[in-house]
């Protein structure tokens, strides 16, 4: 069943994909700062555009080859030790052709948006080094052929993220906010670190590579138990990095960072990483079924959870990262029944849905002054038309109403949750109720932001306005991707069918892939679409018609709404449980050990020297003759002993 | 020949020797103290002679040679010190000359 390892075919151009970003950062780091920003702008999208075309390029060679072949790289050899040969090496085969796309395509369109959005930014330079720094981890962490490089890509977009999230340091909420990303995602790394060792530990004997080809062919030799293990923490890994239950609660504050950041980082690509891995290392997952079903539990638990939250936020960007949380989690119930295809098909559509959605709150942010309270919103429609309509197809995209590309990839991972063997109904349901929720909170969004009247003050009224070419065209190329990019993978029988999944089904093999029947099928389909509708309705409801409906049906639920509101209190929660004993436990070893018993240790040994010294300084006197006396004393103590030894 | 026994010369050198020391030790001006340091010395330089004789080697007389070289040279710089001193300090007690101390 495993085929792609042995089609590989040694190219030599791989490297460039990333060494143009690379490029881009040496320019923007070490000229950038000097040059103005005109040349940023045209450098910094400029090498991310050159990643994207020598990507394309790549895609066609991988389209050319018979299906299940890979492109390879090697670069150098990297840690060779003992038994290990890890060397720096790039793979291209479907799954990663498609991420590169993505990172680099929409990368792209956001770097330009960054142009306009970021104008008026005094660290212009830095902004674009790190974006690029960025746009070489993501790459480097879709293309490695190994797990030891992918997790240098997987650290180093971590970085970028801290580094971004805390773009706007001399707030000092922010820079806690990218603390907190940091801190949080190493919790998952240590997880994904064990995984990897484990695997490492467990192949077998002969040259350990790491590479992918190599662990799916000695995937079989690991017993199941140890695979369950592996799979597990490397799913913490995947938790810490894509925000899922229980170490999300990065993400929200991740909004801290400049939008464009939003969109790119937290939404389009970076995130999507645990659901790439995961998708990468199948071989692995399909031989731990216990692991598939706490990937897909977790997931739909975390598009639940976080959809709930969403509900009931009044920051455009945090309905927005709550609904990022809600959409990562449906696509760890895509991978998690095993539909892998189905998952990285929403991935990319959620890339494109939801950068879109996260630059249109950045366009709408620039043109309110910065205000990102929905509540001070309203009526936007009539000054940014075009900001509008891209945000209005992006929030038809991702509520799934029929005929946009969210449609076709949530139903797809509904329709595997409901037929898979890992799933079920039940699994079915809890997605099916996640998904009304998602379209209430995103049409909320919309009619809060958009329709109405306008609620801000006079001032910021006065000013809002359209925004620039450089942010609006990227939102057009996105508003016809989240349209069109679903009929890449429509359902089986449909037309040309599932062309995306039939485009991966190489690399994944044959996995546990469910068919359910045609008229099951549609069923799923109409139910989704009309969770979808209801959604709207009720949203139309509160904030169009009765306005005042929402304030008293908060009163009415009273402890239910003030929980939910509070986002079920689960940052207090932590802070009770893991921050505040973790502060406590450093205070005391701070206080006491390291100022009681190191130093004491250390100043004790000086403090001992000093007394005794004092002791013996006295015996200076100065008198001349005292000395004397001593020596005579001494002399004759000397003779003495030889005297009567 | 009719001559005095060794330990005659040896308990003689001991009594010079313990009288240059205890004026080492008691007595304040420095004048004083050098000059029982040459005291001292010579009593060693008795003893010395003594046993030449006694032993009848030449190792002895050549060693006080030494000594009171050294002892001249010793005088010739002592006593630049002690002027030296005297100028700075117009003082010759070492009771008072205790700068170096704790």
């Amino acid at each position: 069943m495993h085929e792609a390892a042995t089609a590989a075919t040694q190219v030599n151009f791989l490297w460039l994909i990333p060494a143009f970003p690379a490029l881009g950062v040496l320019f923007n780091a070490f000229i950038g700062n000097r040059t103005g920003k005109r040349p940023v702008s045209l450098v910094a999208p400029g090498v991310v555009g050159a990643a994207f075309i020598t990507g394309c390029y790549a895609f066609t060679q991988v389209l050319s080859l018979p299906p299940g072949s890979a492109l390879v790289q090697r670069l150098w050899p990297w840690i060779w030790a003992g038994t290990l040969h890890v060397d720096v090496a790039f793979r291209i085969d479907a799954l990663s052709a498609v991420m590169v796309l993505i990172v680099s395509g929409v990368g792209f369109l956001i770097h330009v948006y960054s142009v306009g959005y970021m104008a008026k930014d005094t660290s212009y330079a830095r902004y674009f080094t790190y974006l690029n720094l960025f746009t070489l981890a993501m790459l480097t962490l879709v293309m490695a052929d190994n797990l030891p490089l992918l997790f240098v890509g997987w650290e180093g977009v971590g970085l970028c993220s801290y580094l971004l999230i805390g773009f706007w340091f001399t707030v000092e909420a922010n820079a806690i906010a990218g603390k907190k990303a940091f801190v949080v995602n190493r919790i998952g790394d240590a997880g994904f670190l064990l995984g990897i060792f484990l695997i490492f530990w467990n192949l077998g004997a002969g040259v350990h590579s790491l590479s992918f080809s190599e662990i799916a062919t000695h995937a079989k030799a690991i017993p199941a138990s140890t695979l369950t293990v592996i799979t597990l923490l490397l799913f913490v890994g995947a938790t810490g990095k894509s925000a899922q239950l229980p170490l999300y609660v990065w993400l929200p504050d991740a909004m801290a960072g400049p939008t464009p950041v939003s969109a790119l980082i937290h939404a389009a690509t970076m995130v999507t990483a645990g659901v790439y891995m995961i998708a990468r290392l199948h071989m692995l997952y399909v031989l731990a079924p216990i692991s598939m079903v706490v990937v897909a539990t977790v997931g739909v638990l975390t598009a639940l959870f976080a959809a709930t939250i969403g509900l009931m936020q009044n920051d455009i960007k945090k309905v927005l990262a709550y609904s990022t949380i809600s959409q990562l989690g449906y696509m760890f119930v895509g991978v998690g029944v095993g539909a892998f295809s189905a998952g990285i098909f929403h991935l990319m559509t959620h890339a494109f849905f939801k950068g879109l959605l996260f630059l249109g709150a950045g366009s709408v942010i620039h043109g309110m002054s910065g205000e990102q309270d929905m509540q001070k919103m309203g009526g936007l429609r009539a000054h940014q038309p075009i900001t509008f309509w891209t945000f209005v197809f992006a929030t038809l995209a991702i509520t799934g109403i029929p005929g946009f590309s969210g449609f076709f990839s949530k139903d797809e991972i509904l329709a595997q949750a409901f037929a898979s063997p890992h799933g079920g109904p039940w699994l079915w349901t809890l997605g099916f109720i996640a998904a009304g929720c998602t379209s209430f909170y995103m049409f909320r969004l919309l009619f809060l932001t958009f329709f109405g009247e306008c609620r801000a003050d006079e001032h910021t009224r006065h000013h809002i306005h359209e925004s620039p070419l450089t942010m609006t065209v990227p939102l057009m190329i996105l508003a016809v991707l989240s349209v069109v990019g679903g009929y890449v993978g429509l359902p089986a029988h449909w037309l040309s069918g599932n062309v995306f999944g039939k485009f991966l089904e190489p690399v994944f093999g044959a996995t546990e892939e469910a068919h359910l029947s045609v008229g099951t099928e549609y069923m799923l389909m109409a139910a989704s679409s009309a969770v979808a509708f209801v959604g709207l309705a009720i949203a139309y409801l509160f904030y169009i018609k009765q306005p005042g409906l929402p304030f008293l049906l908060a009163y009415q639920a009273g402890r239910l709404y003030e929980l939910i509101y509070n986002k079920y209190y689960v940052d207090e929660l932590y802070d009770f449980l893991f921050v505040r004993p973790t502060v406590v436990f450093s205070t005391w070893a701070w206080q006491i050990f390291d100022l009681g018993v190191i130093d004491g240790l250390v100043n004790g040994t000086a403090e001992a020297v000093e007394v005794n010294s004092g002791l013996w300084r006295r015996v200076q006197t100065g008198n001349a003759q005292q000395y004397a006396v001593s020596m005579l004393l001494g002399a004759t103590a000397i003779l003495a002993y030889y005297a009567w030894r | 020949m009719n001559v005095a026994p060794i330990s005659w010369f040896l308990i003689l050198g001991a009594v010079l020797f313990t009288i240059g020391t205890i004026g080492v030790l008691v007595r304040r001006n420095v004048i004083v103290i050098f000059l029982s340091i040459e005291l001292m010395l010579n009593a060693v330089n008795l003893v010395f002679v003594s046993f030449a004789r006694q032993l009848h080697s030449m190792d002895g007389q050549v060693v006080v040679f030494f000594v009171m070289t050294v002892a001249a040279a010793e005088a010739a710089v002592g006593l630049a010190i002690i002027l030296s001193v005297f100028r700075n300090r117009e003082t010759v007690n070492v009771d008072e000359l205790n700068l170096l101390r704790w």
